[in-house]
């Protein structure tokens, strides 16, 4: 029911919505409660567990009832909390948890058989038999109890993330907040105020009360104003600080775009982190409930909720209002109603010596004993001084006090400390370093107070950034003292709720005490009592003082759970933002990319890399057909493939040489200029890091190459070294991966193809290299191979690679040859035996690759000492092998080896497969293996088993080198 | 013969612009990085002097016209356009490793804050600041100019960085629109 002249929502712009299918109008300014309010719309979900009905009973993001699915389109958002999502045209939610209707709820059976299903009862109940706990009972109890549903599309909406810095970050745009940014604003800090609403302003928007002689919400409007004309300060509207972590740095939630229809590119939310060198927490407190028999009637709802939602939306919850309460504030809840000519039917106060000025009905020392009304609040039955009496209501605003909000000030370890006077938990000082509590979160209540409180803070802060405060006079505002006597439950027969989110009730509290969950934590996990997505904001106080009363021990020593990060929840897809498809890592593309995939070649990841993995032709059905046609033209005419992705490193200096020796197991300070050597380079454990070969370009200048995986982790791994144990040394080394364009050229008519495109073609030998120029560019030849032909590397300056490998692609097809692409590649290095780091995996060494003999005995090296070590060298270490297939069957990489007739299990064991291809070259299936003591057993059959992919073969083992086992063709 | 053709890392994509902010990218001509040798301190400013540059400090830049010296990383520095020969460093041509864009209008700051968990706002990293910093994911340089942004990542990752960038602007702009 709307009230004529009140609230602050735009009467001016009616808006359009839909819920659970009907059609309703609400405001500009409203939120989706307070327009169901407006509209007569008390029931709005279905509890947790009890499929109980279930209304609003907050008007803040700690609502733990109204969570309703938002339907954009065909996707849709669950357990959003209608006290949080704004009014836009065209909204459309649904209630949740609910079959078939919200009205009529069939699990609602549930609630009839509560006796049962108490705190525990899974867990003594579905015991036997065991397996149907995953495929039956589990399944069945998730569909049975739960919140909304989950989209099973990709969210498809947009979302950010953003880095934010500031001098003071201040966390609540209430009466403390606002004076506390002004003060730091004009002592010239720079300030974010974040707020959570959708309008700064807390508590001053909600209520009747004067600032300055002001109504409070136009004081917070000017202080806005001021505060958004200034440079220094940025105001964060629709901002929730959801956790407070290292070094000043806070996380955020920005519901930037939830409050529209979508639009293209605009981010739904933004996940920020701020950096702030000082910090407010200025979040207020929470009311929280009582609990009495049948508290969670649609209807009953917070005082504070209610008066939020008549000052500031103008609608009012009832018609006839009761107001139930233990603290002198909540009276003005009634002041309210009967000021805008809503009926209070009575205040019961269970204070005994509470005033009773209202011009209402006021029982003192009494309390609510029962409700009425299953689908919304009918009358209460209150117990006082002179007996039990009814009363006819429809809308009971209850408070139990207040909840300084505490939990930022705990993200870090911290624990509040109890109260007595205030009866609630308030922040221990300095809990997060440079994190001031100020106003109703650290205990404070009266306006006046908080304004001091919030100025007091700012002045701290601006004396620790080492600024002056401007001296502002704090405006006058009430003053009333803030009286309580603690009340959190009322006696009752059968159910009182304290966790409405989770439905858990006194009595579950108590069970959990009476089985000797007697600890905080065990009786959060036993009754999961502050688990929702609420976190217990409406419940943790009040449940771990019952608890507390059950165990003898008072509140303070019960103590609370943990406060955990986020503060409200957080969507994954805000945190994640930006990481979705290829947004999940950087995407490497080389220079002959676009060439090769003119060329019909699939791309496929390699790292970050993208590569071509063959180049179909014409007629070609299976990648395989492409592969043994690219092995063959490589073996017989001539092959092109990019090899860029390979690491370089480029090494100078007078110590370069010696520095080589250092991390290489070989020597390369003999290495003639102009000339290439193959090098193998160990962990300081004494396993093989990586291999690759490295070139000498002048006296003092090398040219490192690596593996395309490890080339990050040996530039790390140089830096290191050097850093660590030789930074005196001459020597400065770079990466020059990304600078050269680097093409294999492979073949028997490899020299013929080099000599067509290359100005001058200087004759190499074998693991030669020297400059060459390449139709005017200044480029570097290596004559390496890593296909077991006559091969050569040619490198340009990568702005000329794509040109380079059009140019080489071309005149190579006129000799019968042509690109060839990562599966060609891989097919020609196990005939060949080379190993990728499928073998140097991280578990080998030089031993078992068979390069024990490259490890110098004249010199040290990094992981000499190492693989030294007993177990690393001899017979039981499994070896290098090649295996050749004795049957028609495929050899599969990750398949074992067993003896044949021997049992196959893990014991027996005697290696495993890394790498299989077809041999086109040999026809038939081809890998290379680790054997125990392999290098002894060429010529015995293995039995090759792989249960994942069901083979059982037969192999021969092997040299690992099949094919040109004399080097006759490299050296061609 | 014919010669082989130069392409930049970003070549066939045309500058875009959204709201306030244009991206573009800026075509590097030659960049050479510099590593002084162990104690060759006082020989390389002597070598960069007449250049009318000095070997930066950390997280800074020297401008000289066209010349520019970019702090890179421990005892190294990147060149732009200006020829040097001295052996009191490793010189080691960049030239083509690297993809430039160029990140200009009103709020380029606030765009690049998507990114770089970084202070940008001209206060904290005014003109002549450069850093070493991770782009998102990427290895980066990050330049301030007068008037613009300028970001090196390496090549093969040019089409990603531009795509992040293009993404945080069109996010700008739906903002500004609301």
């Amino acid at each position: 029911m709307r009230i004529e002249g009140r609230g602050i929502i735009d009467r001016s712009t009616p808006v359009g919505f839909r819920f659970d299918g009907h059609d309703y109008v609400g405001f500009a300014g409203d939120t989706l409660a307070s327009a169901l309010l407006a509209n007569g719309v008390r029931l709005v979900g279905r509890s947790f567990k009890y499929h109980r009905p279930r209304g609003i009973l907050t008007a803040g993001s700690e609502e733990p009832n109204a969570l309703v699915e938002v339907i954009e389109g065909n996707s849709h958002t669950p357990n959003v909390r209608a006290t949080m999502q704004e009014l836009y045209p065209g909204l459309a939610a649904r209630s949740q948890n609910r079959f078939p209707s919200l009205d009529f709820d069939l699990l609602a059976v549930n609630d009839l058989a509560a006796p049962l299903l108490g705190a525990g009862f899974y867990y003594k109940t579905f015991m036997w038999p065991r397996r149907f706990w995953e495929g039956l009972y589990e399944p069945l109890i998730r569909r049975a109890a739960g919140l909304g549903s989950l989209d099973r599309q990709h969210d498809g909406g947009e979302y950010e993330q953003a880095f934010a810095f500031c001098d003071l970050l201040v966390i609540g745009a209430g009466p403390a907040g606002l004076m506390a940014a002004l003060e730091a604003a004009r002592g010239g800090a720079d300030v974010i105020l974040a707020d959570e609403s959708a309008q700064p302003g807390g508590r001053l928007l909600s209520e009747t009360l004067t600032v300055d002689g002001r109504a409070g919400g136009e004081w917070a409007a000017s202080v806005l104003a001021e505060l958004q004309a200034l440079p220094n300060v940025r105001i964060m509207a629709r901002t929730t600080v959801t956790g407070a972590y290292d070094h000043g740095t806070y996380a955020a939630l920005e519901r930037v775009s939830l409050h529209l229809p979508p639009r293209p590119n605009l981010p739904r939310e933004c996940f920020w982190r701020i950096v702030a060198r000082r910090a407010i927490l200025a979040a207020g407190a929470l009311e929280r409930p009582i609990a009495f028999e049948n508290n969670d009637r649609p209807g009953i709802m917070l005082a504070s909720a209610v008066r939020t939602y008549l000052n500031r939306y103008g609608v009012a919850p009832g018609k006839r209002v009761t107001v139930f309460c233990n603290n002198e504030d909540a009276r003005r809840t009634a002041r309210d109603l009967i000021a805008a000519g809503v009926t209070v039917a009575a205040i019961i106060n269970s204070r005994a010596h509470a005033s009773a000025v209202e011009d209402c009905p006021v029982y003192t020392g009494a309390t609510v004993i029962d409700s009425r009304g299953r689908k919304g609040l009918r009358q209460i039955t209150i117990r006082h001084g002179g007996g039990e009496a009814v009363i006819e209501t429809d809308c009971l605003a209850v408070s139990g006090g207040w909840n300084p909000q505490v939990h930022l000030t705990c993200h870090m370890n911290g624990r509040p400390l109890w109260n007595q006077s205030l009866a609630a938990f308030v922040p221990q000082p300095d809990a997060v370093p440079g994190l001031a509590a100020a106003g109703a979160a650290a205990g404070i209540m009266s306006t006046a107070a908080c304004l001091a409180s919030g100025q007091r803070a700012a002045r701290e802060a601006l004396e620790a950034l080492g600024r002056k405060a401007p001296g502002i006079t704090l405006p006058v505002a009430e003053d009333a003292p803030y009286a309580i006597e603690p009340l959190w439950q009322v006696p009752h027969k059968f159910r009182a709720w304290l966790d409405f989110a989770n439905d858990v009730t006194v009595k579950d509290v108590k069970l959990a005490a009476q089985e000797n969950y007697s600890s905080v934590e065990h009786m959060k996990r036993y009754t999961t009592q502050g688990m929702a997505p609420d976190q217990g904001k409406n419940s943790n106080v009040a449940a771990l003082a019952v608890l507390a009363d059950s165990t003898g021990r008072g509140i303070a020593e019960t103590g609370t759970t943990t406060f955990r990060p986020p503060f409200t929840p957080v969507s994954i897809a805000a945190m994640g933002a930006g990481g979705r498809g290829a947004g999940f890592a950087p995407q490497r593309f080389l220079t002959s990319h676009q060439a090769s995939v003119e060329r019909g070649a699939p791309m496929i990841e390699a790292g970050l890399w993208y590569r071509p993995s063959y180049f179909p032709r014409p007629g070609e059905t299976t990648w395989q057909q492409s592969c043994d046609r690219e092995v063959q033209m490589v073996r017989n005419h001539v092959g092109v493939a990019d090899v860029s992705t390979l690491g370089k490193i480029d090494l100078q200096g007078k110590d370069a040489g010696r520095f080589l020796d250092f991390v290489y197991t070989n020597t390369f300070s003999t290495l003639p200029v102009g000339r290439v050597r193959y090098g193998l380079m160990l962990r300081e454990d004494g396993l093989v890091l990586d291999d690759g070969t490295t070139a000498r370009l002048g006296e003092h200048h090398y040219l490192m190459t690596t593996t395309t995986a490890a080339a990050g982790l040996v530039m790390r791994h140089l830096d290191f070294v050097h850093q660590a144990f030789c930074a005196d040394w001459d020597l400065r080394f770079i990466s020059v991966t990304e600078s050269w364009s680097q093409f294999a050229v492979a073949g028997p008519k490899a020299r013929a193809l080099l000599a067509s495109v290359l100005d001058d073609g200087p004759d190499l030998p074998f693991m030669g290299c020297g400059p060459v120029t390449v139709q005017g560019v200044q480029g570097r030849l290596f004559r390496i191979s890593f296909s077991g032909e006559e091969g050569y590397e040619l490198a340009v300056p990568a702005r000329h690679g794509e040109a380079l490998f059009r140019d080489l692609l071309a005149r190579a097809e006129t000799m019968g040859g042509g690109p060839y692409g990562m599966e060609a590649l891989n097919v020609l290095r196990i005939e060949k035996g080379f190993i990728t780091h499928a073998e140097i995996h991280g578990r080998t060494t030089a031993f078992d690759i068979g390069m024990e003999k490259m490890v110098s005995a004249k010199k040290d090296c990094i992981g000499k000492a190492a693989s030294q070590r007993p177990g690393l060298n001899g017979p039981e270490r499994e070896q290098l092998v090649g295996l050749k297939s004795l049957s028609d069957g495929a050899l599969t990489a990750g398949a074992h080896l067993f003896v044949p007739g021997d049992k196959v299990e893990r014991a027996q064991d005697q290696g495993y497969v890394t790498s299989v291809c077809h041999s086109a070259t040999l026809g038939c299936s081809i890998g290379l293996a680790f054997l125990k003591d392999g290098r002894a057993r060429h010529g015995q059959t293995i039995r090759v088993v792989d249960h994942l992919r069901g083979v059982d073969l037969l192999a021969e083992v092997c040299d690992p080198v099949f094919h040109d086992k004399e080097g006759v063709k490299l050296r061609a | 013969m014919p010669k082989l053709i130069a392409k930049s890392p970003l070549s066939d994509i045309w500058p875009v612009t959204h709201g306030a902010l244009s991206l573009s990218e800026l075509v590097l001509d030659r960049v050479v990085s510099v590593a002084p040798f162990p104690g060759q301190a006082g020989a390389m400013a002597k070598a960069l002097k007449p250049l009318g540059l000095a070997f930066p400090e950390p997280n800074r830049m020297h401008i000289n016209g066209e010349m520019r010296i970019v702090w890179t990383g421990r005892d190294q520095a990147f060149l732009f356009n200006a020829a040097l020969d001295t052996p009191a460093a490793a010189l080691t041509d960049q030239s083509a490793g690297w993809a430039c864009l160029r990140l200009e209008g009103e709020g380029a700051a606030e765009a690049l804050m998507r990114l770089y968990p970084i202070d940008l706002r001209a206060a904290a990293f005014p003109h002549g600041h450069a850093i070493r910093a991770p782009l998102n994911h990427m290895n980066s340089i990050l330049m301030r100019l007068e008037d613009a942004f300028e970001i090196m990542v390496f090549r093969s990752m040019a089409r990603t960085a531009w795509a992040e960038i293009e993404h945080a602007m069109l996010h700008l702009a739906a903002r500004a629109q609301m």
